[in-house]
Order: structure tokens, then C-alpha cells, then sequence
């Protein structure tokens, strides 16, 4: 579904993302895992062709979607991504934020777009919201109607950078617990996260961003009681002692 | 102000501690007000006193404040000042289109819209140095006395022309500002849906923008309400407020139309004023600027 070939990105000299490998199936869960600046967000943000990479390929569903040639507007179409401060447009009902995309760029006719937007609101538990403005909701409401927002046209793959990290701690776990039913539900996901409990009970796959590149990947149950790179090893046990694990 | 913080079906009664609290505000608030209603009288008064005193008083109050010449005077500079009002809403119009459409052109991105980048920026440059006086004298006189055919030589025309030019570059900064205020991330939350630029600026940024630029954008509108009177310097046949006060000068030497025309001016701008003031406040805790 998605294979992330030898990429590099650098913002003037400060190179972030270097010789960066992985690849997630089809309706499997791969968690990234890091410090913060490991690059994380930059990847997704890659992805999702929001950056222009240096060097390298991103194939989604076996083509070549950093191609100069390949319309970007028309890949975001198809890959979801949810943002850590949840960027809903202010302006907008939690109604006309999420029937946009499906109206402006999939022509959706706006009564079609209300029903499967609803449709997709009840699933995050907000129907009932969808006429309030988005700072009329919590932070975890807020999250939840992005979350709908991104996944509304079906996007075969979703992006989740830290989506829990500007939350208050009693709202985090609405927002996973969201994100544990989409897993279940065979949606193809990379999530970047802090939410070590979400990556090893959610994830079918964890990757260690260190340094700019995959440091180590592999099933979460391997990664976390039995890492191989020192700096995983490093890593978990300062998580352990910070009693987040 | 004891009243509040009482809840439904909460039987809170102030407690005696607050009670005195509570009477001794409302001492401090009457006296305040005396303080302040006897000092406001004392500072009239006395100005009023030094003012009437002055030497030259009389012949001052006869030039500027002739009563029963200005009330003279009055229906015909109200009717000039109708043609203020109409050259500004005629103008606005026109400046907010063309204002927006300068900056929409600032704001493309790729080669192939360097040129309008490019005369988009010279055009607010030029347009922003120069004097809205020496644009209307350059077009209100230079056009016409070239006698081309298919131009029209109405001052009044060219006059509303030059403001148009003047202040669309000025409203251009305006709106540019407030595109480039809306938050990186909305683009890139808009852009990762899948809209295109143009979708980005119409649906996302836009909306945004413009809400947040209204306060600005009055100030203008009040600035230009004053700056038609810039066109009477071009002497059409047709009068507004000041040149119709002018030429009632001309006759009587008594200056009390210009001061006419002047009160007329505020009728006008002061609530625009007020409006914008109220306008800003409201954005301040209720605008697109709030929290997300």
C-alpha cells in the first residue's frame, strides 16, 4: 500500500528525514514512535505531499507519488491526514467543515455530502454538533470532527500526527479509542505519536524514528520488551522510568 | 451589581461584610460622578470665558459661526454633499473589487503569473507614493485636454478615477494583510483535503481574511467619505459640499459655509467612525483571530 523508499528532507542545511525506509499493507496500523524533532511529522507530512522531499520515493499503492509529473491535489484526495492542533477552519460549522472536501474537490451535490457527512459525524459520536462552530467544542470534540473531516471521502490510507499531544489528559482517550475502532475496521494507518500504550496495544507494527531515519521497526510486542538498537533501548527505558510505559 | 451571582434557587443573601462593601462602592461611584459633572462645568466654562474674551471674538464669531447665514446656505451644500455620497459609493465599489483582485494577483504562485505579480506590486507602489491630489489634477485636467474622442472629458469622471486608482492600492495592502494573517496551517489542512489554491483561498482563506480586515477596511471607507471633496478642486459643473460652499464664500466673504459644510461632513463620519470602533471590539473577543 504504501512503501517509503531511501527519503531525505532538509529545510536549508538542517537535514531531518535521511536513507528513510518503511512500508505499512493494506488495513494494517503502523505506529511511529520517537523524540520529538525525529521527524515524525515531517514524514507524514511527506506523504502526504505537503513537502517536497529531497531525495527518494514514496509509492502508494505501487506508484510513484513524489513524481514531479503527479498532481498533488489529486493524491491528498486519497491519503487522509489529522494534525496535532486538529486546523478545522474556524469559520465554518462542524457541518461545512467536513462536507467541503467531498462538495469542492470529490462534486459531491451538497445534499449527498450533508448525509454522508452526518453519517460520518455519528460515527464519531458529533451529530449531534454538527451545526455548532468548532470553538464551541472541546479539544477531544474538536479532534474528533478533523478525524471525520479527513476520513469523510474514503481516503485509502490516514495520517495521524500526534493527534492526542494538545489534548487535556482526560481527552485523550476518546480520541483513541476512535482511532482503535478505524483500526478495527481495516483502515490503513500511520499514526505518530507520544501514546506508547496506543502503539503497543493498537499498532500491528511500531517504527523508531531516531536521528531521521527508521532506527528500528517491527511488531510492537518485539519493539517494546525486546528492542535491538541501543538507542530504542535508550529510549524505552527513559519512557519506563517516566512511568509512561 | 448585588443581584449578580445569584443563582436559581440559591437563597445566597450578601453577607453584612459585603452589604458594607456594596454601600461604600455605591458612595464611591456618586461621588465620582459629582466630581466629575462639576469639573466638566468649571473646564467649559472656562474655556467659554477665555474664548469670548479674546480680542477679535466678535468678528471671528461673525466670519465662522453666522447662524442664520449658514442655515441659509444649508440646502444647497446638503446637496453638494449628496454628490460626496454618491462619488463614494460609486468608488467604493470599484476600490473593493479592484483592491481584492490586486491582492488575489500577489498572491499567485508559479511562473506564469509573474507579470501579474509583478504589476500587481508596482502598481500598489506607485499608487501608494503618490498624492490622491496630483493623481486627480494629472487625470481630472490631463485627460480631457487631449480631446480623444472615445474619452470621456467629465472631470467628475476622471476625478472619481484617480481616487479609485489612489485608494484601491491602499485597500490592496489592506486585503493582502489579511490573507497573509490567516494561519500557514489552514492552508495546509485545506491543501491536505485536496482543494486546489483557488478553492484554499475562496473557501478557506478568504472568508478568514476578509473578516478580519473589516475594521481596517471602514477606516478607508471613512477616509475616502472625506477625500471626495478632493474632486471639487478640478471645478466641474458639478458642486459638491465644498465647492458649493466656495462659491457661497465668493459672494459674502463670511466663511461660516466652509464650517457648514465641515459639521455636514461629521454628520457622516462620526457614526462610520463609531461603526468601525464597533466593529473592532466585537472582532476582538468574537472574530476569526478566536480560538481553534
Amino acid at each position: 500500500m504504501l512503501e517509503v523508499d531511501r527519503l531525505r528532507k532538509s529545510y536549508g542545511g538542517r537535514v531531518v528525514l535521511s536513507d528513510l525506509s518503511l512500508s505499512v499493507a493494506s488495513h494494517r496500523c503502523l505506529a511511529l514512535i520517537g523524540a520529538s524533532g525525529s521527524g515524525k511529522s515531517t514524514l507524514l507530512r511527506c506523504i502526504n505531499l505537503l513537502e517536497t522531499v529531497d531525495d527518494g520515493t514514496v509509492r502508494l499503492e505501487g506508484r510513484d507519488i513524489t513524481d514531479p509529473r503527479v498532481r498533488p491535489d489529486e493524491v491528498r484526495a486519497r491519503v487522509g491526514i489529522v494534525f496535532q492542533a486538529f486546523n478545522l477552519f474556524p469559520h465554518m460549522s462542524v457541518l461545512d467543515n467536513v462536507t467541503l472536501a467531498p462538495r469542492r474537490v470529490h462534486g459531491v451535490p451538497r445534499p449527498a455530502a450533508e448525509e454522508q457527512a452526518l453519517a460520518m459525524l455519528d460515527r464519531v459520536g458529533l451529530a449531534s454538533r454538527a451545526r455548532a462552530r468548532p470553538d464551541e467544542l472541546s479539544g477531544g470534540q474538536q479532534q474528533r470532527v478533523a478525524i471525520a473531516r479527513a476520513l469523510v471521502t474514503n481516503p485509502v490510507l490516514m495520517l495521524f500526527d500526534e493527534v492526542t499531544s494538545a489534548l487535556d489528559p482526560e481527552l485523550v482517550g476518546e480520541v483513541l479509542s476512535l482511532l482503535a475502532e478505524l483500526k478495527a475496521d481495516g483502515t490503513t494507518m500511520v499514526v505518530a505519536t507520544h501514546e506508547m500504550g496506543f502503539a503497543r496495544q493498537v499498532a500491528d507494527e511500531v517504527a523508531f524514528l531516531a536521528d531521521g531515519t527508521v532506527a528500528e521497526q517491527g511488531p510492537p510486542e518485539q519493539l517494546f520488551t525486546d528492542p535491538v538498537d541501543p538507542r530504542t533501548q535508550r529510549f524505552l527505558r527513559r519512557i519506563i522510568e517516566a512511568g509512561r510505559l | 451589581m448585588s443581584t449578580r451571582g445569584t443563582a436559581p434557587g440559591d437563597a445566597w443573601v450578601p453577607s453584612p461584610v459585603q452589604q458594607e462593601r456594596l454601600a461604600y462602592r455605591r458612595r464611591r461611584s456618586r461621588r465620582s460622578a459629582l466630581i466629575a459633572a462639576v469639573s466638566t462645568v468649571v473646564v467649559l466654562g472656562a474655556v467659554a470665558v477665555a474664548v469670548v474674551h479674546t480680542r477679535g471674538w466678535p468678528q471671528f464669531r461673525h466670519a465662522f459661526f453666522d447662524l442664520s447665514y449658514g442655515v441659509q446656505v444649508l440646502p444647497d451644500i446638503a446637496k453638494g454633499l449628496w454628490l460626496n455620497v454618491r462619488i463614494m459609493v460609486v468608488c467604493e465599489v470599484v476600490i473593493l473589487v479592484l483592491a481584492l483582485l490586486l491582492a488575489l494577483a500577489r498572491s499567485l504562485r508559479g511562473p506564469a503569473f509573474f507579470p501579474l505579480r509583478a504589476l500587481s506590486t508596482v502598481y500598489t507602489d506607485v499608487f501608494r507614493g503618490l498624492p490622491a491630489l496630483l493623481v486627480i489634477f494629472l487625470l481630472g485636467f490631463g485627460v480631457p485636454s487631449l480631446r480623444i474622442g472615445w474619452l470621456t472629458s467629465n472631470a467628475l469622471v476622471w476625478g472619481s478615477i484617480g481616487l479609485i486608482l489612489t485608494y484601491s492600492a491602499y485597500v490592496a495592502e489592506v486585503f493582502r494583510a489579511g490573507i497573509e494573517s490567516v494561519h500557514p496551517s489552514q492552508r495546509a489542512a485545506a491543501r491536505s483535503l485536496g482543494l486546489t489554491h483557488a478553492q484554499t483561498m475562496r473557501h478557506v482563506v478568504l472568508p478568514q481574511a476578509v473578516r478580519r480586515v473589516v475594521p481596517p477596511l471602514l477606516n478607508d471607507l471613512v477616509s475616502l467619505q472625506k477625500d471626495t471633496a478632493l474632486v471639487a478642486v478640478l471645478g466641474t459643473v458639478y458642486y459638491d459640499a465644498v465647492l458649493q460652499a466656495q462659491i457661497d464664500i465668493a459672494e459674502s466673504f463670511n466663511y461660516t459655509p466652509y464650517v457648514v459644510a465641515g459639521l455636514l461632513f461629521l454628520v457622516l463620519t462620526i457614526p462610520l467612525t463609531r461603526l468601525t470602533d464597533w466593529v473592532a471590539r466585537r472582532q476582538g473577543w468574537a472574530g476569526a483571530t478566536g480560538p481553534v
